[in-house]
């Protein structure tokens, strides 16, 4: 029953942080996907150097934790960068930093997923492309990456979810969204603590599952025959 | 006849392995030439180098006056103008049969969309496949997909075509239809080299026959000559196993 109170109750200031988890998984995850565009076709390029950069970025983002991402963005750029007058709370503040940590932190399994995508394309679509006349830019972005979206929209969307989930962690700077906003109200009001961490949880749970069917829904409406 | 194609000395290695050993080609404007051998023979890898989807080793390549070995040369342009037709049809699955066929000519700036369609309609008509023109790629059986991926290459108006094993992955009912649109490029003039394992065809379309094994040329001659009466004794052995 406490549970219920509880979602009553806090339902106004718990949407209001709902909409601050979706807006920075959103921003994150666009700015994500270009970043894993660019990586992701560094990767697949050949050329030595580009691979080099899209790899080194690729093992620092998947070999260090989220929070320590946040906390070398957030606190330590704030630190290095302040002699030249650099300042969080001028772009932003914790909202925009913690949404420059997600999109670094998205775009390198992004840039991984696209790789695959990519690769997963039959070698003969961009033979005949070319073969026709298509420079590699004009055969990747109208033959090969349409192909390799469709293929990797799961993947994609799987991604969606898990950076949703990570906004969680990036609380750590700030930014009210369901996390911190459970943390405020769970400080105050510590006899129903389980009650209100349901709560959260319930809207974590809600919003994850619903985008999951949405990803069921996408892979069967965009796959085709070959 | 002006040389449409000139290949000198052109050697192809992967790695270690030496694909081809030194072959020596002119082809002219309008002359059909059909490349047979066995498996491995290195027919596939020379066609492949004749639009540079292989780069080339050593030697020269010269199409239409281009040097191709050339790696300063802009080989998008050169390629505009010959067609390639693959065994797996490479259709792109995602396009319908219509926007397949106008993609590059819209993409490269050739035509604009509505004289790209109605050219791409022209073409489907002329490959008998009208009827198919909004249909997905998926839709089409391996004969219709051959049909349509040669089509796509005439919509950039190739002067030269080359086919690898057209026919190979069809089911043998399709061969025919496939063989038949190939025929009205050759009374149509096309200049065409076509790797292939339909000696029928080769027999009795091609200009000039080359049997090829072991990454050279061994023998050429007309289909009469190499069919009818073949002097090297890699070609009498390989015509005994596939006729």
């Amino acid at each position: 029953m406490e549970f219920f109170n509880v979602l009553v109750q806090y339902f106004p200031s718990f949407s209001v942080a709902l909409v601050e988890t979706i807006k920075l998984t959103v921003v994150s995850l666009l700015c994500a996907s270009v970043l894993g565009v660019i990586f992701g076709m560094f990767k697949v390029s050949g050329l030595g150097p580009l691979k080099l950069i899209a790899n080194t970025y690729i093992d620092i983002i998947r070999g260090t934790p989220l929070m320590v991402q946040t906390m070398i963005v957030f606190y330590g750029l704030s630190q290095v960068l302040r002699p030249l007058g650099f300042s969080w709370s001028s772009l932003g503040g914790a909202f925009t930093a913690g949404a420059v940590t997600l999109s670094l932190n998205a775009g390198a399994y992004m840039a991984e997923i696209i790789r695959g995508g990519i690769e997963a394309v039959d070698k003969g679509q961009m033979e005949a492309a070319r073969s026709l006349g298509l420079p590699y830019g004009k055969a990747m972005s109208k033959v090969i990456l349409p192909q390799a979206f469709r293929m990797m929209m799961p993947s994609i969307i799987n991604q969606f979810i898990i950076s949703l989930k990570d906004t969680s962690l990036i609380s750590v700077i700030g930014i009210r969204e369901l996390t911190q906003n459970g943390k405020i109200i769970a400080a105050n009001s510590a006899s129903r603590v389980m009650a209100i961490w349901l709560v959260v949880a319930l809207f974590y749970l809600v919003i994850c599952t619903f985008l999951s069917r949405v990803a069921k829904f996408v892979e069967r409406r965009v796959s085709y025959a070959k | 006849m002006p040389n449409k194609i000139v290949v000198k000395n052109l050697k192809k290695s992967f790695g270690g392995l030496e694909v081809l050993k030194g072959i020596n080609l002119e082809v002219a404007e309008g002359e059909v030439v059909c490349l047979i051998g066995p498996s491995g023979s290195g027919k596939s890898t020379l066609l492949r180098c004749l639009n540079r989807l292989e780069k080339i080793t050593l030697g020269e390549v010269v199409v239409d006056g281009h040097p191709i070995s050339d790696p300063n040369v802009n080989i998008n342009k050169v390629r505009e103008n010959i067609g390639m037709v693959f065994q797996h049809f490479n259709l792109f699955p995602h396009l319908t049969v219509t926007e397949n066929i106008t993609l590059a000519p819209i993409e490269l700036k050739l035509m604009d969309k509505e004289s790209a369609k109605n050219k791409a309609l022209r073409l489907l008509t002329r490959v008998g496949l009208a009827e198919k023109a909004e249909v997905y790629p998926g839709q089409l059986s391996g004969g219709q997909k051959q049909r349509v991926a040669i089509a796509r290459s005439l919509a950039m108006n190739p002067d030269i075509m080359l086919f690898d094993e057209p026919t190979s992955a069809l089911d043998p009912e399709m061969v025919g239809e496939v063989l038949e649109v190939m025929k009205q490029l050759v009374a149509d003039g096309m200049t065409m080299i076509v790797v292939t394992h339909e000696m029928g065809f080769a027999r009795e379309v091609a200009d000039r026959v080359l049997f090829m094994d072991d990454g050279y040329i061994v023998e050429e001659g007309t289909p009469g000559e190499i069919f009818g009466n073949p002097r090297e004794e890699r070609t009498i052995s390989f015509l005994n196993k596939v006729l």
